[in-house]
């Protein structure tokens, strides 16, 4: 057995182009949750995302457009969320079940009636993709001993969207524990009265969560479909949403423990892709359906609370209500 | 310092909710550099009216002038901008903060944190060494004791260089040598000029510690005066409406044997804390035994575990007879069936369904009671009939019995408990803060139901965080600190002061 063949190189290169849209939406969970306003609705909000972002670049050959229209898309589906859970104070799981309703159908029914080819959108081609890009001296250094692959496979070669996904897990934590914003977020999420007696707008606070979320879930959903794949089809996300929401549970609401979180999670889904290098390793054959599987099962393994006590922040889920 | 303006005047401040009259045509001044009381009992409208100065309602009608100047507070910012700071009865403090955290939060200087955390440190130092408000900086909230919390509560307002400083009632949850160190600090703020608004039931602390004293009864100020001139009983009439009756009225206990006896009783919560440390306590029939102790030291674990709604080990008797502590036969409806009646200390988680009307509240806990029942039905008509009568001997108000017990007020909701385990006349009642939230008036009533059971020749174990009330209610007294007793006493033969030390787990 041979169980660095596990870490080929081109397993860890799809790992984290796998993971970067599970980062995202994860981030974006982290903003909303840490907010205090529970998102299950991260789904829905890719999958529009998805959609609309390659349905625009379909029609103008612009991918930066079609990001703008992704993100549009989810920053709408936040706004009813917003509105909502924290003007109108509903129950915020409903609200997110019906989002994501919401953006399965939609999705599928506009495509069909915009480009009638069974509720996808057209293959994109040119500028209408995140194309690679090859960062400098990635080809000199490729010769170099074992780090030169590392850089220029590795680390090089990526659309901008993966670095975006990364330079936001310093950016996050940066903007949650090093600045005012950062920690009137976090006091909302935790005790809210605390800030609307401190002088600071509650639903302002919560409003801005939720529109981070959106943003970020919308650079995931146009990733997927622009970025990962060259095109929307039904249901692309694939309960990358639910993933998101696991890993953060995982992650302990913590910007670099989701870098982490995600990274596993996307190692399982490029795993499951080379199932040739897996019986290299392990010497016998593992079915595929079970390697498919594995994500998910490693979901519902750390929603059912086997990996440690994770303590939510204490007044996520509730609408604030002032107190007589 | 000449004072010619008052540091805070209000003028014919009136707040409705709907039909409810919270406030009504409300004048105070408060002259800078004083503390000034007020008081009122549930319901008086006090914490309305305070709501108001801070900005979380709006007045119907009505002035604020802070020194003199005519101010419009829409918002808490408005407030604080003012110079107003507010130390809620519940903190608003985030808990997993750090002290420094939650004394900026609200007010940093800039997008960044770092010049924020360091000058807030800065004038930390300086705000400890002038009031003597010493705190760890860097401690968190959860890690810190509720007098400590307080502190930071009081510092928040500082920080904001408040002026003057609205305290809701801030002694319920703190130990008396906590109290008595809250009302030091609070003299030291008044010698540095700044004025304070303390809000509280508690007739003592007024006539301990302010200058000049407000009564308000059902939204109306019935009275200001100097404290100096008035007395316990006089602002307790003003309060109430009627003279009343401050002391309970009972004579000396008559023990019989003994009904209730634990031995070495062990309790481990969720967290696999042990909240019991072996209790080792007796009651005997026709007397009352008092718990005292500050809040969270085991008295909700020992009443949970004898009302039958926590495990335990160990033994426990009831009038020699053992009861089981774990298992099938160890739940409330078991403890009823042994004679034992709980009126629980959360009376409106514990005690009652809010949204259920009174009958239906009546008949909880005994509506297997063949008197309630017709076969598998519910006999609706005798449970009604039965909680018209228990309205009237309790003096319910109002006697309505479909209204829901949300809309009964704190005294009439704990009439309602009281009625329904009193009368069913137990070996052994189980009581938890009998008057919590409960007003004067409705007080007075409570306790002599109470030891009207006991001259019956019932056992009645009673907790509360009122040391007031223990000492005037119970025979006597035990003092539970860290899920042990501290100590027994004759209540005759103890006082507030020795009682306190136990409580802080300090002697035996």
């Amino acid at each position: 057995m041979n169980f660095l063949a596990l870490f080929d190189l081109s397993v860890l290169d799809s790992t984290v182009r796998l993971a970067v849209p599970l980062l995202l939406a994860c981030l974006a969970g982290l903003f909303s949750e840490r907010g205090g306003i529970f998102d299950i609705g991260l789904e829905g909000k890719m999958l529009a995302a998805a959609f609309f972002s390659a349905a625009i670049a379909a029609t103008t050959g612009s991918v930066w457009i079609g990001l703008l229209a992704g993100i549009g898309a989810s920053l709408t589906l936040s706004a009813i969320h917003g509105v909502a859970s924290i003007t109108f104070r509903g129950n915020q799981l409903i609200s997110g079940v019906a989002i994501n309703f919401l953006a399965a159908g939609l999705t599928v029914l506009i495509a069909q009636s915009w480009f009638q080819q069974g509720g996808r959108t057209p293959s994109l081609i040119g500028g209408g993709r995140f194309e690679p890009i090859t960062l400098p001296f990635a080809d000199a250094l490729s010769t170099v001993p074992f780090l030169g692959p590392l850089y220029s496979e590795l680390i090089s070669g990526h659309s901008i969207l993966v670095y975006v996904a990364l330079l936001c897990v310093p950016g996050t934590w940066y903007i949650l524990f090093r600045t005012r914003f950062g920690l009137r977020l976090r006091a909302v999420g935790e005790n809210p009265a605390a800030v609307d007696t401190a002088g600071v707008s509650v639903v302002g606070l919560r409003f801005a969560a939720v529109g981070i979320c959106g943003v970020l879930c919308g650079i995931a959903g146009a990733y997927l479909a622009t970025g990962l794949q060259a095109g929307f089809v039904k249901d692309m996300t694939a309960g990358r949403g639910f993933i998101a929401l696991a890993a953060l549970i995982f992650a302990k609401w913590r910007p670099w423990h989701a870098l982490w979180a995600t990274l596993l999670f996307g190692y399982l889904q490029a795993i499951a892709l080379r199932p040739d290098i897996i019986e290299g390793a392990l010497g016998f054959k593992v079915q595929v359906q079970l390697l498919d599987a594995m994500p998910y099962i490693l979901t519902v393994v750390i929603l059912a609370g086997f990996v440690g006590k994770a303590i939510p922040p204490r007044a996520g889920g509730e609408p604030y209500v002032k107190e007589r | 310092m000449t004072a010619t303006h008052p540091a805070i005047e209000l003028k014919g401040i009136s707040k409705a909710f709907g039909p409810v009259q919270a406030n009504k045509d409300i004048s105070i001044r408060v002259m800078p550099g004083t503390i000034h009381g007020i008081i009122g009992e549930n319901g008086a409208g006090k914490s309305t009216l305070m709501s108001i100065l801070y900005g979380f309602y709006k007045a119907d009608a009505g002035e604020v002038f802070i020194s003199g100047q005519k101010t419009e507070i829409p918002d808490s910012q408005a407030a604080i901008a003012a110079g107003i700071g507010m130390v809620f009865q519940h903190f608003k403090l985030v808990e997993n903060f750090t002290v420094l955290e939650n004394i900026i939060l609200g007010a940093e200087d800039g997008g960044f944190l770092k010049p924020s955390l360091a000058k807030a440190r800065k004038s930390l130092v300086e705000l400890a060494a002038e009031y003597e408000l010493n705190v760890d900086p860097d401690a968190r909230i959860e890690e810190i004791g509720v007098g400590m919390q307080q502190r930071v509560e009081i510092l928040k307002a500082l920080y904001r260089q408040a002026d003057i400083l609205i305290l809701d009632e801030p002694t319920g949850v703190l130990t008396p040598a906590e109290a008595d160190q809250l009302f030091r600090i609070l003299g030291r703020l008044r010698e540095e000029g700044k004025t304070i608004i303390l809000i509280t039931h508690k007739l003592r602390e007024i006539m301990d510690t302010t200058d000049t004293v407000s009564v308000m009864r059902r939204g109306e100020m019935t009275a200001t005066v100097k404290t100096s001139e008035t007395s316990p009983e006089q602002l307790a009439e003003l309060m109430v409406g009627r003279k009343v009756l401050l002391r309970v009225d009972k004579t000396p206990a008559a023990p019989g044997p003994v009904v209730l006896d634990i031995q070495n009783l062990r309790v481990v919560d969720d967290q696999k804390v042990e909240r019991l440390r072996g209790i080792d306590l007796q009651v005997r029939a026709g007397e009352i035994l008092g718990i005292a102790g500050v809040a969270g030291n085991g008295q909700s674990e020992l009443l949970e575990v004898l009302g039958g709604y926590a495990d335990g080990t160990g033994t426990v008797t009831l009038n020699g007879q053992p009861i089981d502590l774990t298992g099938k036969y160890s739940d409330g409806r078991s403890r009823r069936d042994n004679g034992i009646a709980h009126v629980p200390e959360d009376r409106q988680r514990e005690g009652l369904i809010m949204d259920f009307a009174a009958w239906e509240n009546t008949a909880f806990g005994y509506h297997r009671d063949p008197a309630y029942t017709s076969g598998m039905l519910s006999n609706n008509a005798a449970i009604k009939t039965e909680t018209q009568a228990k309205m009237d001997r309790f003096d319910v108000r109002p006697p309505n019995l479909q209204l829901a017990a949300k809309n009964f007020s704190g005294g009439n909701q704990q009439k309602i408990v009281l009625a329904r385990e009193i009368e069913r006349n137990p070996d052994l009642l189980l009581v938890g803060q009998p008057t919590r939230g409960v007003d004067i008036g409705a007080i007075e009533f409570i306790h002599q139901q109470i030891v009207a059971l006991r001259d019956q020749g019932k056992a009645i174990l009673l907790v509360s965080v009122e040391l007031e009330e223990i000492l005037s209610l119970a025979d006597r007294v035990a003092v539970m600190f860290d899920g042990r007793i501290m100590g027994e006493r004759l209540s005759q033969d103890t006082d507030e002061k020795e009682l306190g030390l136990l409580m802080a787990g300090v002697g035996a």
